[in-house]
């Protein structure tokens, strides 16, 4: 097979990267580079001249590539985006992997079709649930966080909810701060000085 | 047992239709539930959007338009079943650019579009590296469009960079980009951080521009036409409820929350309240119409809007400009706009084109039952766009 691909993996976390280039090595494709910082992704890409870019569906920087499609015309390399409905199960298995591939314009499908099925193995779903959870997690944190400030300054001033909640509140725009953060900071002093 | 829907939103100030609509029951009133989902980049929810994990996303006024046409990945027949807000962007240079504008007799005035390009234009020195969320935005159509008047366009030194909203501030503190057009609360972040003043408002290149829309795939509408109906029924009553100045701040609040935006509610309200900070110590400027959601048909999808914005992007990437058109009107659906909202909506106008551009003051116009104010309007250089001339 034809595993002559110059490949890109756009990936910060390093541990993660190492894994998806081992995975791609042991399968036979050599030319394999990682770019963990993604300041100026676009132009990095636009002088490494890749055929197939491999980036996390979930990284921001994602968007940058958009730029270098919409662009194609100018380019000597343009680069398209890979999911397509050619092989919708293909392209639900990546997504669901969370990997999303850019490849140079009229590069054969069955080339790309060994890399990403490699790809879509190392990539892991546990990244998107994780961040998923976290958010969660964080949202319901802030929620007993802001009770707790307002238990407190309810019982040391008297004062209903409601008013507790307006001292917080007026507090956080006088500052110009978050309400949650304003709410951590009572808590924390509440402690230290409990 | 209610339907949950799973709706996709990049955070930005005007996700709040999204967020308020689930966060204050209008969705649960309505029948649905919302499940929230918060994405890194406009690429992924359209990609998520266009293959099934997502139902419905707030998006980009264009993005629809450029989903149907299959440019950038796949085509996917997406349609705009409502526009979510008008307006809320905002133009920002670096601190250097800004200097050498000023230096350049620039007034430092935030409502003189005409004025404030010149000295861009004149200050960039024949480039200028101009970063916007995403290849196909209303920040694109209008950044093109203002300087494109004023004579700068991609052949006389204009770069447009793809800057995801967050991540703007950072590329124009590193010298990626010279300037920025972003929505909020992205362009204050960057004032706040002390690495970009704001220039001028987009709404002072269009006045009432359809900024973010509700994107659904067209089979999806098909398939599941009640919870379409009522995601738009209840996503008008939340925008409905942020029209009231008096339910502002707790909009602010919600939205600061961490799983929402994640940034300091006065920086939000800047927004909200259409009272923006130029540079960092400078008095606020108001902005009437900063960011509209409700009031004067802001939620109706005007053929002739997705007309104007087949138009420019036909003109900007050499298109054919009559199936581009056709395409874009097809996208926004004033039909089922019309068939959900009868009742909710009884006042709706008696056409779904108008003559953008045509409004220089607010203008009360005859409808299905009485009469509604519509605009502002105006384009920068009084230029009026209608369908029945330049649209064919």
């Amino acid at each position: 097979m034809d595993k002559d691909l110059k490949i890109i993996v756009v990936e910060e976390d390093r541990d993660r990267a190492i894994d998806i280039i081992d995975g791609l090595r042991d399968s036979g494709w050599s030319d394999v580079t990682v770019i963990g910082e993604t300041t100026s992704l676009a132009r990095k890409l636009a002088e490494s001249e890749p055929d197939l870019v491999l980036i996390d569906l979930a990284n921001p920087s994602r968007d940058m590539l958009e730029n270098l499609s919409a662009a194609s015309g100018a380019r000597n390399r343009p680069v398209a985006m890979f999911v397509d409905h050619s092989d919708l199960e293909m392209t639900r298995a990546a997504m669901r992997a969370g990997l999303s591939a850019y490849v140079v314009d009229g590069l054969a499908k069955d080339r790309i079709k060994p890399v990403l099925e490699t790809a879509i193995a190392r990539f892991q779903v546990v990244s998107q649930m994780r961040t998923e959870l976290d958010a969660a997690k964080q949202a319901l944190s802030d929620r007993k966080t802001i009770d707790r400030a307002k238990g407190l300054l309810m019982r040391a001033k008297g004062v209903s909810e409601n008013e507790a909640y307006q001292v917080l509140r007026k507090t956080a725009m006088d500052q110009g701060r978050r309400l949650i953060d304003v709410a951590e900071a009572l808590v924390t002093a509440s402690e230290l000085l409990g | 047992m209610r339907a949950v829907l799973n709706c996709g939103y990049v955070p930005l100030v005007d996700a709040a239709p999204l967020v308020i609509a689930h966060e204050l029951n209008f969705a649960a009133e309505e029948g649905i539930a919302l499940n929230l989902l918060s994405q890194p980049s406009w690429s992924a929810v359209r990609d998520l959007l266009a293959h099934g994990q997502l139902d419905a996303a707030h998006i980009l006024a264009p993005l629809p338009i450029a989903m149907s046409l299959g440019m950038g990945a796949t085509t996917i027949q997406t349609d705009a079943l409502m526009v979510l807000s008008a307006n809320g962007n905002v133009i920002g240079v670096s601190l250097s650019l800004a200097e050498a504008m000023r230096s350049g007799h620039w007034s430092g005035r935030f409502d003189t579009p005409r004025e404030t390009g010149n000295a861009l234009i004149k200050a960039c020195g024949g480039r200028l590296r101009i970063g916007v969320p995403f290849p196909h935005s209303m920040h694109t159509e209008l950044f093109c469009y203002w300087l494109g008047v004023l004579g700068m366009n991609n052949a006389s030194g204009l770069e447009i960079h793809t800057v995801p909203p967050h991540m703007m501030a950072r590329a124009i503190s590193e010298g990626e980009i010279d300037a920025f057009c972003v929505g909020e609360p992205w362009g204050s972040i960057a004032v706040e951080e002390g690495v970009a003043e704001l220039v001028l408002p987009g709404r002072a290149i269009w006045g009432f521009a359809p900024e973010k829309v509700l994107g659904t795939r067209r089979d999806w509408i098909n398939a599941h036409p009640e919870q379409a109906r009522a995601l738009v029924r209840a996503i008008y009553r939340a925008t409905q409820w942020l029209e009231n100045k008096e339910n502002l701040p707790l909009a602010s609040e919600v939205l600061a929350r961490s799983e929402f935006l994640a940034v300091p509610e006065p920086v939000i309200n800047r927004a909200l309240s259409g009272q923006l900070t130029m540079r960092p110590g400078a008095d606020d400027c108001h902005v009437p119409d900063f960011l509209r959601f409700h009031a004067n048909a802001a939620n109706f999808p005007w053929r002739s809007q997705a007309a104007w914005i087949g138009s420019r992007m036909a003109a900007r990437l050499g298109m054919d400009p009559g199936s581009t058109i056709k395409t874009a009107r097809g996208c926004f659906r004033s039909d089922l706009y019309r068939e959900y909202l009868a009742d909710l909506a009884p006042n709706l106008p008696l056409t779904s084109d108008k003559v953008e551009g045509a409004m220089s003051v607010a203008t009360p116009v005859a409808t299905t039952k009485g009469e509604l104010i519509l605009g502002p309007d105006c384009f920068f250089d009084g230029t009026k766009f209608d369908m029945s001339t330049d649209g064919r």
